[in-house]
């Protein structure tokens, strides 16, 4: 490891960059996809009122769910892959209809 | 963050670490940060599915309830009470007197009130006189179930947003504790009795598994009851103009919003006569709340909304009334699946439907989920400190969790029930009185941290353990002395409010009391016994702890 990137992702991991990067990732990554996916949920064929609160209700569940991948995969890259791969469809979604 | 045997395993294992390792961190760690607001908002929480019965028993004035009162009779000397108070009010709303509760509870919107300015009032009303009740002033069990939830001191929103992170953390604590315990079924049946650490675990288990449908339920639904404030986004992408607004917002709630007023003067008509509508309907005790707009004016509406009894939803469900010509309008009897999901969840936190069986049971497994937050916090500090390289110097962080523990666990016993002690000792001539019981709380629950911080950690719990014990074992005594309704009477009238208080009051201390006793006799291991367990020596410090 003698290039710099080398040299900042040692320096990276000595500070604890990716269980801060992990927390961050839990704590943000997962309020905003949580909070994606229940504007996404206006997309499906329902009455407004009837999806603003399915996406509410069903937010709590996609936020935790997001903690527990953040924290279960094996590297922080992975726990924001994740985050990302889940994110981008329901961008699409939300996307249509705000 | 912290303590060394987080971070060393990391250097060791830096990211192929196991998954239940993982989630074995990410549990002791969300389970720790907040836990201690947890804790609070677990026991205030536990003790408000009595709230109702707790605002009795603090009005000891107003007399016991025999039998619920005509609904329809009540609504009508309130509703002219608050024509007279509050007179060009735009909106207020009363809550019936039900099986539980012996006063009206209103509050309404203040006429004129300048932006920024707070434009709500309230207050309690007696349903045989229509009068203010004429009992000390308190906010009564209402000040736990606020703080369960909101906090004080600060501003309500700021409140909801800690209670609501506090409950996310929980959330994430409940599902990775269920995925660190791949044998949680198992581990139930394993009790370990006075082996130090293990008890802890056990114990910590046990209650854990126990309520786990609970405790999982509630917090989730805890998040449900505030979701319109923590996920916003969908509401502001979706609901836009008044029509979608004043849509949703049937879905959830039977208080109707003020429209513009007419301007001309027309008194109400027979809010009785609509009550009376409504009880054909839900029956003679099925009514829960009328709220109106405009009283007064010539474009006034009247809703009459049933009570919380009867079903398992609050979902809303009222009539809707022209109010100057008692016309019925429109009837409320549905909302949609997603609308009727969100009223039973709702329902199934607040537990208002429960007879009073299962009141008691929520109130018990509620209990457990307290002490399962409880005996987390202390676990943590038991299973540090056989690691500690010094037992009688501990590092920081070790000290503040411990003393954090201390205010936390026996102090919040013992500011509970100064609050209730405040709301007997205080004289009823004392301005501001409702709101220095709650200071009462709040200074002796600070004093307790002080104490635990200046005194030894195990004289600390002990001291506040017997403390709380005896405040509340002599509260019956002190309610004997300072009102007319000691115990002795209250049996003997029948009054199971007073007596199941005063009752309550004793196994409560007698619990506090074991747990002085026992915290007293507990020996910490001060050795690393990790080393010596595989051997048979090891079995000698084990029996130590």
């Amino acid at each position: 490891m003698t290039s710099v990137a080398g040299r900042v992702r040692a320096a990276f991991d000595a500070w604890g960059g990716p269980l801060v990067s992990r927390i961050v990732a839990a704590l943000f990554g997962g309020y905003a996809l949580a909070a994606l996916a229940s504007v996404a949920v206006l997309a499906l064929p329902m009455s407004k009122p009837q999806a603003v609160l399915t996406g509410e209700m069903a937010s709590f569940v996609i936020y935790a769910a997001a903690v527990i991948w953040v924290f279960a995969v094996r590297s922080a890259l992975r726990a924001w892959a994740g985050l990302l791969v889940v994110a981008a469809p329901l961008l699409l979604a939300a996307w249509s209809v705000w | 963050m912290g303590s060394p045997s987080v971070t060393t395993d990391q250097q060791a294992r830096p990211d192929g670490r196991g998954l239940r390792q993982s989630m074995s961190d990410l549990h002791t760690w969300v389970g720790l940060l907040l836990g201690w607001v947890l804790y609070a908002m677990f026991l205030t929480g536990t003790v408000s599915y009595f709230k109702d019965e707790l605002s009795q028993w603090m009005r000891p004035e107003l007399p016991a309830l025999s039998g619920v009162p005509d609904q329809a009779l009540v609504a009508q000397r309130v509703a002219d009470e608050l024509v007279a108070l509050v007179p060009g009010s735009p909106q207020w709303s009363l809550r019936l007197p039900d099986a539980r509760n012996n006063s009206v509870y209103a509050f309404w919107r203040t006429a004129g009130a300048a932006p920024g300015q707070r434009g709500f009032g309230e207050g309690n009303f007696d349903p045989a006189t229509g009068r203010t009740v004429s009992s000390r002033a308190t906010l009564g069990g209402d000040f736990f179930y606020r703080f369960h939830f909101q906090f004080h001191y600060m501003p309500v929103v700021w409140g909801r947003w800690i209670a609501g992170i506090a409950a996310m953390f929980m959330l994430v604590a409940i599902v990775s504790g269920v995925i660190t315990h791949k044998k949680i079924f198992v581990d139930f049946f394993t009790f370990r009795w006075g082996k130090g650490q293990r008890s802890w675990l056990d114990a910590h288990n046990a209650l854990s598994v126990f309520g786990l449908p609970f405790h999982a339920m509630i917090t989730y639904t805890g998040l449900v009851t505030l979701m319109a404030l923590y996920m916003p986004w969908g509401q502001q992408a979706g609901i836009k103009t008044a029509e979608d607004r004043r849509q949703l917002n049937a879905e959830l709630s039977a208080f109707i919003q003020p429209g513009k007023p007419s301007g001309e003067k027309a008194p109400l008509a027979s809010i009785e006569d609509m009550v009376r509508q409504a009880q054909e309907r839900w029956g003679r005790d099925g009514v829960g709340r009328v709220t109106a707009t405009h009283p007064g004016d010539a474009a006034a509406r009247v809703a009459v909304a049933r009570g919380d009894g009867g079903r398992v939803s609050m979902s809303p469900q009222y009539l809707e009334f022209e109010g100057t010509t008692g016309k019925l309008l429109a009837v409320h009897e549905g909302v949609g699946p997603a609308a009727e999901t969100r009223g039973v969840l709702y329902a199934l936190h607040l537990g208002r439907f429960s007879d009073s069986v299962t009141r008691w049971l929520y109130f018990l497994v509620s209990l457990a989920g307290t002490a399962m937050v409880g005996t987390g916090l202390v676990m943590w500090t038991v299973k540090r400190r056989q690691k500690l390289p010094d037992p009688a110097r501990p590092h920081i962080g070790f000290h503040v969790v411990e003393r954090l523990n201390i205010a936390s666990i026996a102090g919040l016993s013992v500011a509970m029930a100064a609050f209730l002690w405040a709301n007997r000792l205080l004289p009823e001539t004392l301005a501001d009185r409702a709101n220095w019981e709650i200071h009462g709380f709040f200074i002796v629950w600070a004093l307790t941290l002080l104490h635990g911080v200046l005194r030894p950690a195990k004289k600390a719990w002990v001291e506040q353990l017997w403390l709380a014990a005896a405040l509340l074992a002599l509260l019956p005594v002190l309610n004997a002395a300072t009102t007319q309704r000691p115990l002795w009477r209250s049996l003997a009238d029948g009054d199971w409010v007073f007596a199941g208080m005063d009752l309550m009051c004793w196994a409560l201390a007698a619990l506090h009391a074991v747990l002085a006793v026992r915290t007293l006799r507990h020996q910490p291991k001060t050795r690393p016994a990790r080393k010596a367990v595989n051997k048979p020596a090891g079995a000698a410090v084990l029996r130590e702890g």
